[in-house]
């Protein structure tokens, strides 16, 4: 059969996907010069000396080999005591943790051990952009929730009870939230932990931003009571301790879907990379100053952002998580995109239409505040001097 | 949080960036301009913010001639003053940037910053060396400032991020 009798060599599944709109602004933004970027996911510090150091030591002392397909126990232990220490939940280093590349393998891989074609799982927007297609490739159904903007994105236990039907299995959680950085307390974790329970659902809990929350403390969904044997708890050490770049997360969860986990990771990675476990290790021993000097640096920053936003007449609501602000520009009457777009244009401010991460995230833009202080303070101005151009 | 932490934020604020305006910090603590201005001017008051300087890397000024000494001095402690009397003898000197009383093997450690390495041999020899207590100085000078008051002089902090990322 020769090529040309077929259309296209390409999965259905993959043909349907939509090309990230974060992509389109990469790509606008990236053709431009002197631009400043609110659009970046990602912490401006870089990783903390000691944890740099510690892979150089890792290289140095000839560990350039494949680890246990889990990840080091070494590094098990580390993140089961730091959980405990943390949420006062405990996990198993041996069965019931794994290291994966990042905590958006580790989110493949949560969805792949679960879904059979045709499951549902239900994704809260916005939501990071990620999700729907996860679920999409792993064969299942994304449902798609809106939350509303009143409710500062807060997902309400009825609009839960809402999209379960009964091919639901699962939903994704994301609190603190990228992109509109709430977070959601105990109580509302609570609540809807009751409908996880009456429907006996799973939850995919990405607590990736647990680290960085600046009014209260982050609650992680496996210890509200009865959620543990129920939650997939993914996170890493991109956002807390800086290192995106070292592609490094992991998944604790219930020891059968750990091991199957463990399974599909075993035939497609392999192992996370050594070296950035041994980082890992040393991050999670030695660098609660760092993460405690960053999370103030947000936090200054955040109150600058929100109370500049305000100033010029956008409402925005104070995000208690993450490095992101949401605010709202319908008063404008351009659409997010229409806005993000514009304002690239005249005034070289790249920023994320809302509508990339889902539909009630249209009328919204994400700003990180990832940035220096120096460049936030431009950048307010110039969004201050677009505004006035409307 | 409390009026003293606001101070220790104002404080690592400043510390950082003296020339950070007063909105901006009052933004950033969630303080009204106000309220940072008076403690600000609290801490002035207080000698807690002792002063406001500008670290500069002289080696990028183009015609600016200078050295750094560290100079370790031991010296004989004065009955009832201890230390205190000759460092000052020695701190009073404008060219003399910081004096630490050290524990180890010297007692002061004295910066001193001059045009020439004459100048510094002038100090070291006519006023540091002639002073009645000090036994003794070990001269050492800076061939280059890698790091001072915790800035990297020479780093590459180029934002090495991509423009939008999810």
């Amino acid at each position: 059969m020769s090529p040309s009798s077929k259309t296209s060599y390409l999965s259905r599944t993959v043909e349907q996907l939509q090309p990230s709109g974060i992509r389109r602004f990469f790509d606008l933004a990236s053709k431009m010069e002197n631009v400043i970027s609110l659009g970046v996911g990602e912490p401006d510090f870089v990783t903390p000396w000691n944890v740099i150091e510690a892979s150089f030591h890792s290289l140095e002392q000839g560990y350039t080999a494949y680890t246990a397909n889990a990840g080091m126990i070494e590094l098990r232990m580390r993140i089961s005591a730091y959980l405990k220490r943390k949420y006062q939940v405990e996990y198993d280093p041996e069965d019931q943790i794994i290291v994966t590349v990042g905590a958006s393998q580790a989110i493949d891989l949560a969805l792949r051990a679960l879904i059979d074609p045709g499951d549902e799982v239900i994704v809260v927007e916005p939501s990071f952009v990620s999700y729907a297609p996860a679920v999409s490739l792993a064969g299942g159904i994304p449902v798609k929730v809106d939350t509303d903007p009143a409710q500062d994105f807060k997902l309400e236990p009825y609009q839960l009870e809402q999209a379960i039907t009964e091919r639901t299995k699962a939903i994704i959680l994301c609190s603190p939230n990228n992109p509109t950085g709430t977070v959601l307390s105990k109580e509302e974790l609570t609540a809807l932990a009751a409908v996880v329970e009456k429907h006996d659902l799973l939850v995919l809990s990405d607590e990736i931003y647990g680290e960085l929350t600046y009014d209260d403390s982050h609650t992680s969904f496996s210890e509200i009571p009865g959620m543990q044997e129920r939650t997939i708890l993914l996170s890493g050490f991109s956002k807390a301790f800086a290192m995106t770049g070292w592609r490094l997360g992991y998944a604790t969860g219930p020891k059968e879907i750990i091991k199957a986990m463990t399974k599909i990771h075993q035939y497609t990675i392999m192992s996370a990379p050594t070296m950035a476990q041994h980082a890992a290790i040393e991050a999670l021993d030695h660098s609660e100053s760092s993460v405690q000097e960053m999370k103030k640096s947000y936090r200054q920053r955040r109150n600058f952002v929100v109370k500049e936003l305000r100033e010029m007449g956008l409402d925005c609501y104070l995000p208690g998580g993450a490095f992101y602000v949401f605010p709202s520009i319908q008063k404008t009457g351009l659409t997010s995109e229409e806005f993000a777009e514009e304002l690239l244009q005249q005034q070289k401010v790249a920023v994320v239409p809302g509508n990339v991460f889902g539909r009630s995230g249209e009328g919204y833009i994400r700003c990180s505040y990832a940035t220096s202080l120096k460049q936030l303070d431009e950048a307010m101005k110039r969004i201050r001097a677009f505004l006035k151009t409307l | 949080m409390s009026v003293d932490n606001k101070k220790i934020e104002i404080l690592e604020l400043l510390e950082k960036d003296s020339r950070l305006e007063v909105d901006k910090i009052a933004k950033m603590t969630d303080l009204s301009v106000e309220e940072t201005n008076q403690l600000i001017s609290e801490m002035e008051r207080d000698h807690v913010i002792a002063g406001y300087s500008t670290l500069i890397d002289w080696t990028k000024v183009l015609d600016y001639e200078g050295v750094t000494a560290m100079i370790d001095v031991k010296v004989t402690p004065t009955r009832g003053v201890g230390f205190d009397k000759v460092a000052e003898r020695i701190y009073r000197f404008p060219e003399v940037k910081a004096v630490y009383l050290m524990s180890g093997a010297y007692d002061l450690s004295v910066l001193i910053e001059a045009k020439t390495m004459s100048e510094i041999g002038r100090f070291v020899s006519d006023k540091l060396s002639t002073i009645e207590s000090v036994l003794s100085t070990t001269t050492h000078f800076v061939l280059k400032k890698y790091k001072h008051d915790g800035i990297i002089f020479e780093s590459d902090d180029d934002d090495k991020r991509i423009m939008v990322t999810p």
